[in-house]
C-alpha cells in the first residue's frame, strides 16, 4: 500500500485539494461522517471511514464487491449504527429523525410483489411521512413522465426485473427528498436504462438535490461524481474530487517517431516505458516544450504527439492498488456478463 | 423535484411510522387468499371432531348396553319391570333398562351364564333366581355396578304395596362459598383454555411475517425509512387486527352453530354454555378483561416470534428456531392453569410476575376474584414486558442481521473465493 499511504486518509485528502466537493467549498455539508468504525463478529467491515459531501453534489462511493461501501451506506443512513465514529446527515446525529429529507434505493430491490405499482410507490413515500392520497397522485405522475403510466395499476410480480428497478426507483424519491442514497443503482440494468438512470441522477443534481451513489463501475463515477470515496479492505484511501484524484497521476505523453535510435533518446524521462512504436512516459514537470525542442534538434522524426490526462481508472490503481483494480474489474466484467 | 412540501414534518414519530406498516400490513393480509384459508382452517377440525364425536358417541351408545335382561319367573319379571317404573321419576339414570332374555322364557331351563359366555343377546348382564334371592350374571364391572339397583328393584318389587315414598320438600339457595369457587374454576378453565388456543393459533402468523419481508428485500427499505421497533410495532398490531377479526368470524360461527344446534351440542357433549358459572368480576367486565389480556398475550408472544422470525431467514428456520418458544409457552401454559387451584400461592405470583403466562394467570384471577386493581397492575406490567420485547426484538435485528449486503454474497462463487472479512464488509 505504499502508493496509497502518499494520500491522507479520507477527508482530510479531500480538504487539502480545494477541488470541489471539499471543505473548500462554500456549500454546506450533506453528509459528513469521520472515523466510521464497524464490526461484525471480530471482523472489521469498515476501518475509519471520513466522508464529507457537500449539498448538491453527486458523490460516488466507488470500491470492489466486498469492500465495505453497503455497510458505510447503512451506518450514513442510521439503518446501522457506527462502533466508532461520527455521522452527520445534515447536520442531524440521527438520521431517522430527518427521514423525510432522505430517500434510499438499497442495493437489493425489494418491493411487495402483489402490490400495485402506484401503491407500491404511495407506501414507500408514506414511509417518510408523506400523506397515502397525495403519493398516489405523485405516483401516477412520476410514473406517466417515465413512461409506466400503463403499468401503474399492475401488481408487481407482473413486472419485468428493469420495470420494478424503475418502480422502486420512483418510490425513493416521491417524497421529494433533499438527498438521495443510491447502492448500486446501476446493477441490473441494460445499458440504455443506465443511460436513463444517469440523466435523472445530473436532474436530480441539477434541482440540488444531493445524490450519493455507491457503484464498481469506475466510468459511471468519472461520468457522474464531482467527487468520490475510494473504498477498499473496509478504509478510505482517497476522498474528495475526481478531479483533484485525477490529478495526483501527471498526464501521459505518448510519442511516435519515425527515428528509432539517435542522441535524442536520452532526451526522454526515466519512467519512458516502450511500447510497440510508442514512447510512453509522464509529462515532465517542465511541460512538454523543453522536451520537443530537443526532439526536433536531434531528428527524431516526430509522428505523433498526444497528451492524455489520467483517468479515475489510474487513479484508483494508484489510490487503492493493484489488486483492488483487478478486483474491481473483475467485478465491473461480472456485472456486465 | 426537490421541492419538499413545507408542511411536512422531518421525520414521522414512532406512532405514525408503525401505523404507516400496521396499515399496509393489515390490509394486505386481510385481503390475501391466505387468511381466507386460514379464516376456514379451525372451521375443519371442528366439523370434522362433530362428526367423529357423534359417530363415536353413537357407536359408544350400541356398543356399552344398559340394558339387563330378565330371566325369572314371568310374574318377577313383571313385578321387577313395574318397580322399575315406578322408581325411576326418582332415580332416573341410576336404574338398568329392564328387559325380559326371550330365549329364557321359552326355555325352562334357560342357563343365563352360558348365554352370556356365547356372546348372544346385547345385555350388560342377565338377573335370574326369585325376587327374594336374586342372581346377577355379567362380566365383573357390571355385576358390581348394577348389584345394587337390582337389589333395590327386588326389594322394591317384593314390598310394593308397603313401601312409601315420602315427598321432600326442597329448600334452594343459589349458592355456596364452595360451590360458588368450584363453579367458576371451570369458567377459569375453559377461558384459560380457550386464550391460550387462541393464542398459539393466530400468533404464528406473525412467525413469517419478517421472512417474507427479508425474502421480497423490502427490510431495508423499511429500516432505512422508520426505526425498527416502529416496524416491530405496527407488524404486531397489524397482526393483532387480523386476530381480532379472525376471532370476530369464528365467535359469529360458533354463535350461528350454537343457535341452531346448541340443544344438539349440549345433549352430545354434557357441555351447556348457559350453565358455565358467572366468573367474580361479572360477566361484562370479564369479556372486556379477555379481550385485553387476549391482546397482551398475543403481543407478548408475538413480539417473541416477531424477533425469531427476524432472526431467521427460511421459514424452516422459523419452524425450527420456534419450537422451543411453543414448548415454553405450553409450560406457562400449564403453569398458568397449575394456579388455578392455588390462588395466593408463590407459584400463582411467579404465574402473575413472568410476562408471558400473566394474562392467563390473571384471567383465571378475573373468573376467581373479584378484585380489579391486580388488573390495572397486571396489564401495566405486561404492556412495559411487551414495550421491552419489541425494543429488545428490534436492536437484535439492527444488530445481528443488517450486517451484509449482497453483492460479495452473490458473486462471491463465480468470481473468488470470498474470504470472512469480504463476507462481512459487503
Amino acid at each position: 500500500m505504499a502508493v496509497s499511504e502518499q494520500f491522507v486518509s479520507g477527508n482530510r485528502a479531500a480538504r487539502g485539494d480545494c477541488g470541489a466537493a471539499t471543505a473548500c467549498d462554500p456549500r454546506p455539508l450533506a453528509i459528513e461522517a469521520t472515523g466510521l468504525v464497524k464490526s461484525f463478529d471480530g471482523t472489521r467491515a469498515v476501518d475509519g471511514v471520513d466522508i464529507a459531501v457537500p449539498e448538491g453534489a453527486i458523490y460516488g462511493v466507488l470500491g470492489p464487491n466486498g469492500a465495505g461501501k453497503t455497510t458505510t451506506l447503512r451506518m450514513l443512513l442510521g439503518i446501522i449504527d457506527p462502533d466508532v465514529g461520527v455521522r452527520r446527515v445534515f447536520g442531524h446525529d440521527r438520521p431517522h429523525d430527518i427521514g423525510r429529507l432522505i430517500g434510499y434505493l438499497p442495493e437489493e430491490r425489494g418491493l411487495y410483489p402483489s402490490m400495485k405499482c402506484v401503491e407500491a410507490i404511495a407506501f414507500m413515500g408514506a414511509l417518510r411521512g408523506l400523506p397515502l392520497k397525495e403519493g398516489r397522485r405523485r405516483a401516477e405522475e412520476l410514473l406517466e413522465r417515465h413512461g409506466l403510466a400503463h403499468a401503474a395499476s399492475r401488481q408487481i410480480r407482473q413486472l419485468s426485473k428493469g420495470m420494478a428497478q424503475t418502480v422502486q426507483l420512483l418510490g425513493t424519491l416521491v417524497h421529494r427528498p433533499r438527498l438521495v442514497v443510491l447502492d448500486e443503482p446501476f446493477s441490473g440494468l441494460d445499458a440504455i436504462n443506465q443511460g436513463k438512470l444517469e440523466l435523472l441522477i445530473r436532474a436530480l443534481a441539477d434541482d440540488g438535490v444531493t445524490v450519493i451513489f455507491s457503484t464498481h463501475v469506475i466510468h459511471h463515477a468519472e461520468r457522474l461524481c464531482e467527487g468520490v470515496a475510494i473504498i477498499a479492505g473496509g478504509k478510505v484511501p482517497y476522498a474528495g474530487s475526481v478531479e483533484a484524484a485525477r490529478d495526483r497521476i501527471p498526464a501521459q505523453v505518448r510519442l511516435e517517431t519515425r527515428a528509432r535510435e539517435g542522441a535524442w533518446l536520452a532526451a526522454l524521462p526515466q519512467d519512458t516505458r516502450r511500447n510497440g512504436d510508442f514512447f510512453q512516459f509522464a509529462l515532465p514537470e517542465s511541460g512538454v516544450e523543453p522536451l520537443l525542442r530537443q526532439l526536433i534538434e536531434g531528428e527524431a522524426g516526430i509522428l505523433s504527439l498526444s497528451i492524455e490526462r489520467a483517468g479515475l481508472h489510474d487513479a484508483f490503481v494508484a489510490i487503492a492498488g493493484e489488486a483492488a483494480a483487478r478486483q474491481l474489474a473483475a467485478d465491473s466484467e461480472g456485472e456486465r456478463a | 423535484m426537490t421541492a419538499a412540501t413545507p408542511s411536512m414534518r422531518p421525520r414521522l414519530s414512532t406512532i405514525e411510522a408503525a401505523w404507516v406498516i400496521a396499515r399496509r400490513d393489515f390490509v394486505a393480509v386481510l385481503f390475501s387468499r391466505a387468511f381466507l384459508f386460514f379464516l376456514l382452517g379451525p372451521l375443519f377440525p371442528v366439523i370434522v371432531g362433530g362428526l367423529a364425536g357423534s359417530i363415536g358417541g353413537q357407536v359408544q351408545r350400541e356398543a356399552v348396553s344398559v340394558e339387563v335382561g330378565l330371566a325369572m319367573s314371568a310374574a318377577d319379571n313383571a313385578a321387577l319391570i313395574a318397580a322399575r317404573e315406578r322408581l325411576a321419576p326418582g332415580l332416573g339414570g341410576a336404574l338398568p333398562v329392564l328387559r325380559p332374555v326371550g330365549e329364557a322364557a321359552a326355555n325352562p331351563g334357560f342357563d343365563a351364564r352360558a348365554f352370556m359366555e356365547a356372546r348372544r343377546g346385547n345385555y350388560a348382564a342377565i338377573v335370574t333366581g326369585t325376587l327374594a334371592a336374586p342372581e346377577l350374571v355379567g362380566t365383573p364391572g357390571q355385576a358390581a355396578r348394577w348389584r345394587g339397583p337390582v337389589a333395590l328393584l327386588a326389594a322394591s318389587a317384593a314390598n310394593a304395596e308397603s313401601i312409601a315414598f315420602p315427598p321432600v320438600r326442597t329448600n334452594l339457595v343459589a349458592t355456596s362459598a364452595a360451590s360458588e369457587r368450584a363453579t367458576r374454576i371451570q369458567t377459569a378453565q375453559v377461558a384459560q383454555m380457550l386464550l391460550f388456543l387462541l393464542t398459539m393459533l393466530l400468533a404464528g402468523m406473525v412467525l413469517s411475517n419478517l421472512v417474507e419481508e427479508k425474502a421480497n428485500k423490502i427490510i431495508e427499505i423499511l429500516a432505512a425509512a422508520i426505526p425498527m421497533d416502529a416496524v416491530f410495532m405496527g407488524k404486531l398490531f397489524a397482526m393483532l387486527g387480523v386476530s381480532f377479526i379472525g376471532i370476530g368470524v369464528w365467535g359469529a360461527a360458533a354463535w350461528g352453530l350454537w343457535a341452531a344446534g346448541g340443544a344438539a351440542i349440549t345433549q352430545v357433549t354434557g357441555f351447556d354454555l348457559a350453565n358455565l358459572p358467572p366468573p367474580a368480576v361479572g360477566w361484562p367486565l370479564f369479556g372486556l378483561l379477555a379481550v385485553v389480556y387476549f391482546a397482551m398475550a398475543y403481543l407478548l408472544l408475538g413480539a417473541l416470534f416477531l424477533t425469531i422470525g427476524a432472526m431467521a431467514n427460511t421459514v424452516r428456520e422459523v419452524q425450527t428456531l420456534s419450537m422451543p418458544v411453543t414448548m415454553l409457552q405450553l409450560m406457562v401454559f400449564f403453569l398458568a392453569a397449575y394456579t388455578i387451584n392455588h390462588p395466593g400461592s408463590g407459584v400463582e405470583l411467579a404465574a402473575i410476575t413472568f410476562p408471558l403466562s400473566s394474562p392467563f394467570a390473571m384471567l383465571a384471577r378475573a373468573a376467581l376474584e373479584p378484585t380489579l386493581w391486580t388488573h390495572a397492575l397486571a396489564l401495566a406490567w405486561q404492556a412495559l414486558a411487551v414495550l421491552v420485547l419489541v425494543k429488545g426484538g428490534s436492536l437484535l435485528f439492527r444488530k445481528r442481521v443488517m450486517k451484509s449486503g449482497g453483492a460479495g454474497r452473490a458473486r462471491s462463487p463465480r468470481w473468488r473465493k470470498p474470504t470472512q472479512a469480504t463476507a462481512a464488509a459487503n
